[in-house]
Formats: structure tokens, C-alpha cells, sequence
């Protein structure tokens, strides 16, 4: 069998004396769409930004595809990687912000071109063809040369996935992907996302789209106080929480 | 679109029609005009009294205005303001960076150079390259642990001009690491968690993301050091430079003179400042394409809006008038 796509065992993190991850056990088939819920501040942004080591875990072990995130062990011993080593795993995982993070001195088509260049070495030629394939999948190939400024939040949204997904990534993070969007402009960005976890993308989604959870979900965890207190198929989770907390949590969103 | 009549004929609709545009008369500002005729007249008076001040010679400043010598001194303030200012900027560049490394050691080095090149006068620097020879006769360059040195005369190395390139160059790349500081800092950190996620190495996170986006609060206060330096570059008169200053000077030594040719160089660095403040819009323009939905309108248009169009309004979008489609209110009035 693979090997999990990302595999937690007791994650911890903190910052300073507040302990953010307080024991993470997860694991991530891949083709699989996990969905991470929970109130803010419950850890689970701070999870996911340890898994392309934005973030780095203070004890437990953490791997992706099968390789320890941002360290190696040999000979019973864990090594820090070095920096150029760590942006080559980071390269090989797509993420998707709330705030968008499109580089604005850039149009749509130069955002999606830079990392694939320059990272990957790839020619101008082919990142410019799969730029514009890319752009012409989340809807916008009539944007190609705007800047990000000049587009609306669920654009930017959907520019930023093409972006990650130029860099031809075996596993894409969201961070909250339609928080920072006008109700009316949430579903295309929801469908964008839908489509790639058709076509059989690894994804670690943190939400507050119960519906997107429920319907593209595998698989559900609800955190809060940096422990997963409730873990299952979304339908489980959602339909009949186990959890005083977790069905609390619930009645507020749903 | 609208060939339902269903949906003209019902009259609780209004979007169908569209009123004509206001057309008001404007508020009047008698206050504008009061004080634009109190400001021309006090600028008249001025100009009248030093044009026709009795111990002032125009005739001697006309004279001097494009004499060779101070021609020659013009191009040597300018070769000092562009060069210091080049080693300002790549070496405020490098410093910057090193101030926000994340190596102890190097951002110690940069913070302490720029304690020291700020805290002293540039005055005192310039004169204390222009009489290292003093101090140090000789230098050695030399590659350490072999026998190849080079030995040297100080004074036929570090000539005046050099030293006040080291002098003013190297104090202004104090003040630049601050300002590019600023300006990296000033980027969301956003910017770099997205280039980083990217799998961007540092290097190329600063050189491709951040600096670029840094750039628009950094040229301005950059605009602002170069007119400065224009100006600064003549202490290097100390080094015996034969800049603008000082060969206004020379000449007045002669003639006796004084405030005609000080007056003819302060023409000549008025004139090299506007020049910059043009070239530094145009700069500004082009570093925020991208960052406002508009670019501000150049001088030219400007002027042009002010001949042809005076009492238009600005020309902002969503307030020009649009064509009104009246077809389809036909059978409705």
C-alpha cells in the first residue's frame, strides 16, 4: 500500500509559553479530501501551516509522503534540513491563503509563471502554456494579463489556486480559501475545488463550509484547543456529533 | 434585452429611466482668486527687489551663467551626485538585507556601520579620506598568506575626487539601508509566506517579491536623498574638488563677486533638481503600476486638462455620462 499522503503522530506546537497543537494524530490517504473545522484559534491553521513547514513542530513526528517535513533522520539521530532542501519539499506542495497572497506587482498569468521558472527551471515556453490552461480551468482565461488589484476576491481566489497548481503539486493545502469572500462570490472558488478533488487531488481543506465538507469531504475533524476532539466521514460528524463540543460548535455554524 | 412588455409596462421599475445628468452651477471660491492675487503680488515685490537690488551685477551673473569653467563644475557635481549615490543605493541595498538577516553576525555588521556612518558628519568624512595619506602613507593590498602585496603611495591612490566619493558615498548608504529597510518591512508578510509556500528560496523571495513590491516606498525618500545629495556633493569642496561650489568660489576669489556667482550656482542646482523631481514622478508612476487602479495623470496631461478642459469635472470613471437608451421607454411616456 502508498504510504500516507501527510501522517501526524502527536504533533505539538508552540509559541512560547501557549501551547497551539497540543498532540495531532492524523493521517492522509492520498486522493483523499480532509477537512479540518473548528472554532479560530483552535489550531487548526497553525496545523496545516506545519505541513510545508511554514510553521515548525516542537515534538511528534510529521511526514509527507513519507519523508519527515523540514527534518532527516539517520542513524536514530534527527538533522535539520538545510534551506534549500526544505524549498524543494515546499515546492512539491501547493497552498492557497485566505488573504489570497497574489503578488500584485505581477498580472494573473505572471503570478502563476514566476514559481515554475524560477523554482522548477522551466521554460518560459511550457509555464506560459500550462498558465494559460490553468487559468482557462478556474474560468478566467480572458484575465490572463490583469493585475490582481483589477480582479474581484473570488477571481484573486481562483488565480492563487492556478497558481499553486502550476507547480504540479502531489498535495494542496487551503487555509480558509473563501473567508476573505463575499458570500455571492464563495461558490466559484467551491467549485473550483470540487473539480480538482474530482480529479483525484490530495487535499487538506481548513473550512467553515459545512455544505463543501459534507458533499467533497472523505473525511472530517473537528478541532478545538489544539486537540482533535472529534474525528469521521463528514456525514458522521456533521449528522450526529459525539462530542458535547462538537455539537455546540456545530448549532452555532450550521 | 427589454422586448417583454411586461416588464416595461410595470411601473414600480424605476432603473429604466435614467435621469439627465445634474447639471449645477458650481460653488464660486471668491477666496481662491484673493489669494492668488495677494501671492503674485508679494511674489513681484520680491522679484522686483532683488532684481533690481543696487549691489547685486546681473550683468556679472549673465557672464558667468555658462562660463566653461563653471560648466566643467556642473558635470563634476553631477558625476559625485551620480556615482555616490550608485554606491548609496547598492551598498543601502545590501545593508538593508543584512540588517534583517536572520545571521547574527551579519546584521551586527550592518547595524554597526550604520551607527558609524550616520553619527558623523559627512563633512568630517569627506576630509578624513581626503588626509588618510597622513595617517596611512602607504597602503598594502595583499593576499593573505601568500607573498603577492601590492604596496601603494596613499595620496596617488585615494586622489580628492575618490575621497569624496568614499565620503559621501559610503555616509549615504547608511541613510539608504535605513530607508530600504523601511520599505521591506513595509511589505505584508503575506507576500512572503505565499513565495515561500512556493517553494522560493530567501534570495529569490527578496529579490523577486519583496524588493519590487518595497520599491514604491523606497523611491520617494531615494528622490528626496539624490536632490540632497546634489546639493551635499559640494562639501566636497573640503577635498579641493573642483565642483560647482568650488569653482564658483575660485572664480569670486578672483573677482571679489561673491553673491553673483553664488547666485549663478544656486541657479544651476535648481535647475538639476527640477530635472530630478521630473524624472522621480515618472519613476513613482511606473513602480505603482499594478498597486492603484489608476495611474496619476502626468504633467503634460495635467497641463493639457488645464487649457482645454478647465471646468470639466475629473475624469473619474463611473461619473462619465453614459449614452441614455430611451428606445425602450417609448410606449411608457
Amino acid at each position: 500500500m502508498a504510504p500516507p499522503m501527510v501522517l501526524a503522530e502527536s504533533v505539538y506546537k508552540c509559541y512560547g509559553r501557549l501551547e497551539v497543537l497540543r498532540g495531532i494524530d492524523l493521517t492522509v490517504a492520498p486522493r483523499e479530501v480532509l477537512c479540518i473545522v473548528g472554532p479560530s484559534g483552535s489550531g487548526k491553521s497553525t496545523f496545516l501551516r506545519c505541513i510545508n513547514h511554514l510553521e515548525k513542530i516542537d515534538a511528534g513526528r510529521l511526514s509527507v509522503d513519507g519523508q519527515l517535513v523540514g527534518y532527516r533522520e539517520r542513524g536514530g539521530k534527527i538533522y535539520e534540513l538545510p534551506d534549500r532542501e526544505v524549498c524543494r519539499k515546499r515546492a512539491e506542495i501547493g497552498m492557497v491563503f485566505q488573504r489570497f497572497n497574489l503578488f500584485p506587482h505581477m498580472t494573473a498569468l505572471e503570478n502563476i509563471m514566476e514559481a515554475p521558472m524560477r523554482v522548477k527551471g522551466e521554460t518560459q515556453k511550457v509555464v506560459e502554456e500550462r498558465g494559460r490552461a490553468l487559468l482557462d480551468r478556474v474560468g478566467l482565461a480572458d484575465k490572463v494579463d490583469v493585475y490582481p488589484n483589477h480582479l474581484s476576491g473570488g477571481q484573486q481566489q481562483r488565480v492563487a489556486i492556478a497558481r499553486a497548481l502550476a507547480m504540479q503539486p502531489k498535495l494542496m493545502l487551503f487555509d480558509e480559501p473563501t473567508s476573505a469572500l463575499d458570500p455571492e462570490l464563495v461558490g466559484e472558488v467551491l467549485d473550483v475545488m470540487r473539480g480538482l478533488a474530482q480529479d483525484g487531488m490530495t487535499m487538506v481543506v481548513v473550512t467553515h463550509e459545512m455544505g463543501f465538507a459534507r458533499e467533497v469531504g472523505d473525511s472530517l475533524v473537528f478541532m478545538d484547543g489544539g486537540v482533535i476532539v472529534e474525528a469521521g466521514t463528514p456525514r458522521e460528524v456533521l449528522a450526529n456529533p459525539q462530542h458535547e463540543r462538537t455539537r455546540s460548535f456545530l448549532s452555532k455554524v450550521l | 434585452m427589454t422586448t417583454g412588455q411586461g416588464t416595461i409596462s410595470d411601473p414600480t421599475i424605476p432603473a429604466a429611466r435614467r435621469p439627465d445628468a445634474i447639471k449645477a452651477i458650481p460653488v464660486r471660491h471668491p477666496w481662491r482668486w484673493v489669494a492668488a492675487v495677494v501671492v503674485l503680488a508679494f511674489a513681484a515685490a520680491v522679484i522686483y527687489t532683488f532684481a533690481t537690488a543696487p549691489g547685486l551685477q546681473w550683468s556679472v551673473v549673465g557672464q558667468f551663467q555658462f562660463y566653461p569653467e563653471i560648466l566643467q563644475g556642473v558635470l563634476v557635481t553631477l558625476e559625485l551626485t551620480v556615482i555616490a549615490m550608485v554606491i548609496g543605493v547598492v551598498l543601502g541595498v545590501i545593508l538593508a538585507v543584512m540588517r534583517l538577516s536572520v545571521n547574527p553576525v551579519v546584521s551586527s555588521v550592518s547595524w554597526f556601520y550604520i551607527w558609524f556612518f550616520r553619527g558623523t558628519p559627512v563633512l568630517v568624512q569627506i576630509f578624513f579620506w581626503f588626509q588618510i595619506g597622513s595617517i596611512l602613507p602607504f597602503l598594502h593590498f595583499g593576499i593573505p598568506f601568500t607573498h603577492l602585496v601590492w604596496v601603494g603611495q596613499t595620496n596617488k591612490i585615494i586622489t580628492p575626487f575618490l575621497a569624496a566619493i568614499l565620503g559621501l558615498g559610503l555616509n549615504e548608504a547608511a541613510y539608504m539601508a535605513e530607508i530600504v529597510r523601511a520599505g521591506i518591512i513595509s511589505v505584508d508578510t503575506g507576500q512572503t509566506e505565499a513565495a515561500q509556500a512556493l517553494g522560493m528560496a530567501r534570495v529569490l523571495v527578496m529579490r523577486r517579491i519583496v524588493l519590487p513590491q518595497a520599491m514604491r516606498v523606497i523611491i520617494p525618500p531615494t528622490g528626496n536623498e539624490t536632490i540632497s545629495m546634489l546639493k551635499t556633493s559640494s562639501l566636497a569642496y573640503i577635498a579641493t574638488v573642483g565642483e560647482l561650489f568650488f569653482i564658483q568660489k575660485e572664480i569670486s576669489n578672483f573677482n571679489y563677486d561673491i553673491i553673483e556667482l553664488v547666485t549663478v550656482a544656486s541657479i544651476w542646482y535648481l535647475a538639476m533638481t527640477s530635472v530630478l523631481t521630473f524624472g522621480q514622478f515618472y519613476l513613482e508612476r511606473y513602480f505603482a503600476r499594478g498597486a492603484s487602479r489608476q495611474l496619476p495623470p502626468t504633467p503634460l496631461q495635467r497641463f493639457r486638462r488645464l487649457l482645454f478642459h478647465f471646468h470639466d469635472p475629473p475624469p473619474t470613471g463611473p461619473f462619465e455620462p453614459l449614452p441614455i437608451d430611451t428606445t425602450h421607454l417609448a410606449g411608457h411616456v
